[in-house]
């Protein structure tokens, strides 16, 4: 029994803690956040390829590192407490894990490699205007004609497609009564003709867009996996999905306590600290429960699918549930006992504290993921 | 990371196992049913269910299996008791009677008392022939503990002890006390620096417990009043006015409770099994509801797992148990107010009612839930333990 992180796995965090607060700093979080166009830093994500995050988790012969979903997920909870800016999970999780599971040869060799290297972003198009995350709210249709299949219809929520250089598109090519079939995946080359990207405005500064498919054509051996058999590839994508969101929820969630209680230290107030109120006591330590709780079914979570253990699913409803509401409480309570200086722009809680809104929705929120292990349950 | 036993973790797993096939086998209809229709709580019957049980169990040397081998024990280690008590809980096998001696009383004379002491009491702890409760807290002192006024004077080889306590689990039946009493009188020290740990007998003249009944309408509570008891100094446990500190050591040994957890699962088994009975388990509040619980009990178990490596490498069970005690003694309790609101109408129904479930079981078991965040330190007390001494945030002063 050892349910702590190995030396290599704590290694790896401390260093990446200690880049990322060297080249991750706030400023540059919030210029990305305010004005820039792009959403990412192009130097920031060369040298996390250079490190070899971009690879972590992927096998050698590609040019990964070779390492498990558990080491990634110690890397993700670094950049989620730096707030690390650009489709990091989107590229290495929702789209490379999904080419790794799924894909041929020709496209892994094709693909992995330069995104590894940091040569190509990568991006899902999943949700549809009806933001369902089930296969029955797939509707954009891909239709066969010779030897290219043609999408079209409107993807939603669509992480950073404006820089993207591919969209995985889940299309919809057959529409029977059993909705998970009839799925497929497409690789699509993001200059395609007919591909018209906008950017939504967003709380946090993340760049989500609207991806509208016109006649958009694509060779067939950009499917992936096979076709009409797309969902089940899905259904495995949105488990790492989850967990890689907790992840980063966790590093977030822990960033926001570990600043709350700096401050109730050094805050005085009725010539005491603040942290001496048990008032105040009381609101940090549900936080620290919350947060120890979250760091430990996270880690849970991940090493099940290091594992490929039988309970991913549960595992990370479960994780993407109860982190999900950490990081909402703990940014929540970060504001208030920071008082005014909490609800300014110029300190950094409210960056934590948006992330922590758009995280809880992100692939499903805390009702969603408590019906999911419900129906496991089998109540 | 790595959650697999080792091969001997494995056998001793299988050794439990194979004992409880063969020994809960022998159990009365009403056990193994659990529907209520058992012998009345605090019973004679219901105790001496509780003693057999007990007797099966030291026979086979599963009580104190942690303590060391030269005091009876099984030298168990930290790996062993988790899967001793894990499948127990999951196989919902009957608790012993052993309870304060076993968990409590034993190992502070083991950690802390005289070789005379440990020969005197461990043994008769052990096998059930003499039963402990505790004389801790006092009308004046529950969470504040430091503040307790009862007081024990020097006079010749014994000490005379005077005051009263509360809350004294078992009393009424107890043989024996581990006793907290004020022996230093000085005004400017530390309330805490003049308290001492005694072993006191619960027959010796002068010691009257009265019944105290609690919110359930059953009384496992008493009062203790203790008029002039002499107690021998060769049953002060520690040293002088040192006796604060070691019963923060006891605190804190009944605080990481690692498979507690594994209980809540059980739990909820039986949760779900009453919304089903109840036909309310395709409702979505429900479903919310008991996942819910789910969620925070594997929370609350895999929080106890981190807090195991930790124990595992050496180190000891510190603030940080408080988190998970915390943790699942609330949702234990939120846990049992569901299971009333499932019952809608039938949840007035008390045990000997025509009607109630199970036989007013989860009755007993809501009201009984409200002192889990009292005893052994409230949840508020447990809360400021994680702030001072977990966060590091400063004390009131």
């Amino acid at each position: 029994m050892n349910f702590e992180l190995d030396e290599e796995q704590v290694m790896l965090k401390t260093s990446a803690r200690d880049f990322l607060e060297k080249e991750c700093p706030k400023e540059l979080v919030r210029e990305i956040m305010e004005d820039d166009e792009k959403g990412y830093s192009p130097e920031l994500w060369k040298k996390m390829a250079d490190l070899g995050w971009l690879g972590l988790s992927f096998p050698e012969e590609y040019g990964g590192a070779g390492f498990t979903f558990l080491d990634l997920a110690v890397l993700l909870e670094e950049c989620g407490r730096a707030l690390v800016p650009g489709p990091l999970v989107p590229t290495v999780v929702h789209v490379g894990h999904t080419i790794l599971a799924a894909g041929t040869e020709e496209q892994k060799k094709d693909i992995l490699p330069r995104m590894i290297n940091g040569e190509l972003i990568l991006t899902l198009a999943f949700m549809e205007e009806n933001g369902s995350l089930e296969a029955s709210g797939m509707t954009v249709k891909a239709e066969k004609s010779d030897d290219n299949y043609i999408i079209n219809g409107t993807k939603l929520f669509v992480p950073d497609a404006h820089v993207a250089d591919y969209i995985l598109c889940v299309a919809r090519t057959s529409n029977g009564a059993n909705k998970e079939e009839g799925i497929t995946l497409f690789l699509v080359d993001a200059k395609t003709e007919g591909i018209k990207v906008e950017v939504l405005k967003t709380m946090t500064g993340e760049k989500l867009c609207e991806v509208v498919f016109n006649n958009v054509s694509v060779p067939v051996e950009n499917v992936v996996g096979e076709p009409d058999k797309g969902w089940p590839v899905m259904e495995r994508m949105k488990c790492e999905a989850l967990v890689a969101e907790a992840a980063w929820m966790t590093g977030g969630a822990r960033w926001a306590l570990d600043t709350t209680i700096d401050y109730a230290k050094e805050r005085i107030a009725f010539e005491r600290p603040i942290g001496s109120f048990q008032a105040i006591q009381h609101k940090l330590a549900n936080m620290a429960l919350e947060v120890e709780g979250s760091t430990s079914i996270m880690y849970y979570a991940a090493w099940a699918i290091s594992e490929n253990t039988e309970d991913i699913p549960m595992a990370a409803s479960m994780a993407k549930a109860w982190c999900g509401e950490t990081y909402k409480h703990a940014t929540f309570d970060g504001v208030q006992i920071h008082g005014g200086i909490g609800f300014t722009w110029d300190h950094d809680m409210h960056l934590y504290f948006k992330r922590a809104k758009a995280s809880e929705v992100d692939f499903g929120d805390g009702d969603y993921h408590r019906e999911k292990v419900a129906k496991l349950l089998e109540i | 990371m790595d959650f697999s036993l080792t091969p001997e973790e494995e056998a001793f797993k299988k050794e439990v196992n194979d004992w409880l096939d063969e020994n809960m086998k022998d159990l009365p209809d009403w056990y193994v049913r659990n529907d209520g229709s058992g012998p009345e709580p605090e019973s004679d019957e219901s105790l001496a269910f509780s003693r057999e049980w007990h007797k099966k169990l030291y026979d086979a040397g599963y009580v104190g299996i942690a303590w060391p081998k030269e005091y009876g024990g099984r030298g168990a280690t930290i790996m062993e008791q988790v899967i001793f008590n894990e499948e127990m809980a999951k196989r919902r096998a009957p608790m012993g009677a052993g309870g304060l001696g076993v968990g409590w009383a034993g190992p502070t004379i083991i950690a802390a008392g005289t070789e005379e002491q440990k020969k005197r009491f461990l043994p008769k702890i052990l096998s059930g022939e003499e039963t402990w409760c505790q004389g801790f807290s006092e009308p004046g002192a529950g969470s504040d503990l430091k503040n307790i006024q009862t007081r024990a004077v020097e006079d010749g080889d014994y000490y005379v002890v005077n005051g009263q306590k509360v809350w004294t689990t078992g009393g009424m039946r107890a043989d024996w006390a581990i006793l907290l009493a004020r022996t230093n009188f000085d005004p400017d020290i530390p309330k805490q620096r003049g308290i001492s740990y005694f072993l006191l007998d619960m027959h010796a003249p002068g010691v009257t417990v009265r019944p105290l009944r609690e919110m359930t309408g059953y009384a496992l509570f008493g009062e203790t009043f203790l008029d002039d008891v002499r107690i021998h100094k060769s049953l002060m446990v520690g040293e002088k006015d040192r006796g604060f500190y070691i019963s923060m050591g006891t605190l804190e040994f009944e605080r990481s409770n690692a498979s507690s957890a594994v209980g809540l699962l059980t739990s909820i088994n039986e949760l779900i099994a009453l919304a089903r009975d109840m036909q309310c388990n395709t409702d979505p509040v429900t479903r919310q509801k008991i996942a819910q619980f789910y969620i925070e009990a594997n929370v609350a178990k895999y929080i106890g797992l981190r807090a195991l490596t930790r124990q595992l490498r050496g180190m000891t069970p510190g603030p940080e148990s408080a988190v998970g005690s915390a943790l699942t003694q609330e949702m234990g309790q939120r846990m049992q107010d569901f299971a009333m609101y499932l019952q809608g109408p039938y949840s007035r129904l008390v045990r000997g009612s025509k009607y109630a479930i199970k036989n007013g079981s989860w009755q007993r078991s809501f009201l009984n839930s409200r002192g889990n965040t009292i005893a052994t330190g409230t949840s508020e007390i447990k809360r400021n333990i994680i702030a001072q001494r977990t966060l590091g945030l400063p004390r009131w002063v």
